[in-house]
């Protein structure tokens, strides 16, 4: 049980100096390995003692890994790109305006001068359950103790649970999703590059994981094509503390306006489910139509389509439905 | 290695949690290691060919005219239970072990499908074995019991009366049978249970219908039957596909065995001849 927020357990530590040599460093030791970015989640574990690895492989010393470049018409971010970078990066500001303004909703300025975008939409599940270390569904066993009638599952899913009720906290993702960003990773048969939302997985796929991510994969960037430059954008997180939280919901959207018309929209939520929600069906509900209170209700009430809610969560379906509302009728980023 | 996995409970207690995945694969390579074994043994010692001759000279006189050119062997209710089983057998398998070796998809939706799937055909099969079909034939008797032995013996080069020929089943398929029964019984009454936890058409969700010990050795009981029939099923479809078994497969496909192969292999007193076409279809 974690009870002990002290010495971290011993393990080997690693520095690599370059993706290959990270990457080398996890082909040898495979599911030992622990692949350290900001270290604000591992961290977590490691105090807790929950999880005990016996490699740790530091990519804070691997340049190549950080900054923001341009490429073509987008930008390229390196995973360990700190998110205080990518919040004063001019270029994310001036074109992707959404992504600075969801990174700068993450945690606090000490955390983000010290978390990395790619740590931020790779962390792991905040249900407390799971993070206090009982063998639930998510850490291998058999059982989901959030979902239970006494559970506390305020903070969780009301949408594509299956068995596990857990939620992703990040909140860069939903924005990266909006953006249409595609996640490059390197794995040991070489480059793989996946859409944002592909990114991320359900418990239906893999209860025990949040990402595609597997043992000797690394996620070293992020391109955000320039598909969505320059669009309308509109990110809302709520939270119980505004001065430091994950989100209970949140909301990014990207549309481009004709007039008055929706031409083309994206849009994601975070915080209802296992994996950002890209609400596909919203967005082809509401494309060739009025920006409307009307068009924002409809969308409103699509979003929440197929919510479950448990024991405690229930505020969170009118929560999704009217940031999905908000969305729609916009106020730029 | 540990069998199984256990868990310590919120409130500090030991619980079994589900098996060792890794029987997964000693279940496959024990499999696979029979199997590889079997072909070796029967190739180096013709003991399959040889055993069939030997019984063949043990086997009573009858009539050979009254016999029929199509032996009816497995109704098309047989036939269909057996296709359907195993397609969802397979099924079953293949969703509850392909994401273990890393072939990531949303299975447990198509898992208890296929589950629900063998539950309706087995209980299809035993009211039907049970009411149309002679049940005991697939049962071992004393005399399966009594020839085993005698084939043990001659096999050791001891002394022995030779073996009869088989009733309607050989004492392999009696024993396979035997063991699938048992495997799949508690494979089916624990997922039956196991679907109480996730989201289906059939039953309220309620994963606190047992504590968690009980669910425990549930998930075990669950696993270990999933896994063995891993082993199960590679044997059983090696000897599907081996030679001197082919006409058993095909009798399975197409209802029927020839005169020859009735004679060759079968004691028309255990197991009296019917003619394919008298057969009825169920």
């Amino acid at each position: 049980m974690a009870v002990i927020r002290d010495v971290i357990p011993a393990f080997e530590l690693f520095q690599p100096t370059s993706v290959d040599d990270a990457l080398s460093l996890q082909s040898r030791y495979g599911a030992k390995a622990w692949v350290l970015a900001g270290g604000l989640d591992s961290f977590d574990w490691f105090k807790d003692r929950i999880k005990r690895p016996e490699v740790v492989i530091d990519l804070s010393q691997v340049r190549e890994l950080r900054g923001v470049r341009t490429a073509g018409d987008g930008l390229e971010i390196g995973a360990m790109t700190t998110l205080t970078e990518v919040v004063r990066h001019p270029v994310v500001r001036e074109k992707f305006s959404i992504l600075p303004v969801a990174a700068e909703s993450a945690a606090s300025p000490q955390i983000r001068n010290q978390g990395t975008i790619g740590g931020n939409v790779s962390q792991d599940a905040r249900c407390w359950y799971y993070r206090g270390g009982w063998p639930c569904y998510r850490a291998g066993g058999n059982i989901c103790y959030a979902d239970t009638p006494t559970g506390l599952n305020r903070e969780h899913a009301i949408l594509d649970a299956d068995r596990c009720v857990a939620v992703n906290p990040s909140d860069t993702a939903p924005a990266l999703i909006a953006l249409d960003a595609k996640m490059v990773l390197r794995t040991p048969k070489g480059e793989k590059v996946v859409d944002a939302e592909n990114y991320f997985i359900g418990p239906s796929i893999d209860i025990t994981k949040m990402t595609i991510l597997k043992p000797g994969d690394l996620l070293t960037s992020i391109r955000i094509p320039g598909t969505w430059a320059g669009a309308q954008f509109y990110f809302e997180k709520v939270r119980d503390r505004n001065v430091w939280d994950f989100p209970l919901v949140n909301v990014a959207s990207a549309i481009t306006m004709s007039g008055n018309t929706i031409q083309r929209i994206r849009i994601a939520v975070n915080g209802v489910a296992a994996h950002p929600v890209r609400l596909t069906a919203v967005e082809a509900a509401v494309a060739g139509k009025q920006r409307s209170e009307e068009t924002a209700d409809m969308a409103g009430q699509l979003a929440i389509q197929g919510a479950e809610p448990l024991q405690y969560n229930g505020f969170k379906v009118p929560l999704l439905r009217n940031l999905v509302k908000r969305a729609i009728r916009g106020a730029a980023v | 290695m540990n069998l199984i996995q256990w868990a310590t409970s919120p409130w500090g207690e030991q619980v079994p949690s589900h098996i060792s995945w890794t029987l997964l694969y000693v279940s496959a390579i024990a499999g696979v290691l029979f199997l590889i074994v079997h072909a070796i043994y029967v190739a180096a010692t013709g003991k399959s060919a040889a055993a069939h001759a030997e019984i063949s000279s043990a086997a009573p006189a009858v009539n050979n005219a009254q016999i029929p050119e199509r032996v009816a062997r497995h109704s098309f209710g047989a036939r269909a239970f057996h296709g359907i089983m195993a397609l969802s057998m397979l099924a079953l398998l293949f969703t509850a072990f392909l994401p273990k070796v890393g072939v990531q998809f949303a299975w447990v939706k198509w898992h208890w499908i296929a589950g629900v799937v063998l539950t309706i055909s087995v209980i299809y099969h035993i009211i039907h074995a049970s009411f149309v079909l002679d049940f005991w034939s697939i049962w071992p008797d004393a005399m399966d019991v009594e020839d085993a032995k005698r084939r043990m013996n001659l096999a050791m080069g001891k002394p022995s009366p030779e073996p009869r020929k088989f009733a309607k089943y050989p004492l392999e398929n009696k024993l396979y049978h035997l063991i699938v029964m048992l495997a799949g019984l508690a494979a089916i009454g624990t997922g039956l249970f196991m679907m109480k936890r996730v989201q289906t058409p059939f039953f309220t969700r309620n994963p606190y219908l047992f504590g968690d010990m009980t669910w425990g050795w549930m998930y075990v009981l669950h696993g270990l039957a999933g896994v063995g029939f891993v082993a199960l099923v590679t044997v059983h479809i090696y000897f599907a596909i081996r030679p001197e078994k082919l006409f058993i497969t095909k009798s399975m496909i197409f209802g029927w065995i020839t005169r020859d192969q009735y004679l060759e292999h079968h004691d028309p007193n255990r197991w009296p001849a019917v003619a394919e076409s008298k057969k009825a279809s169920f």
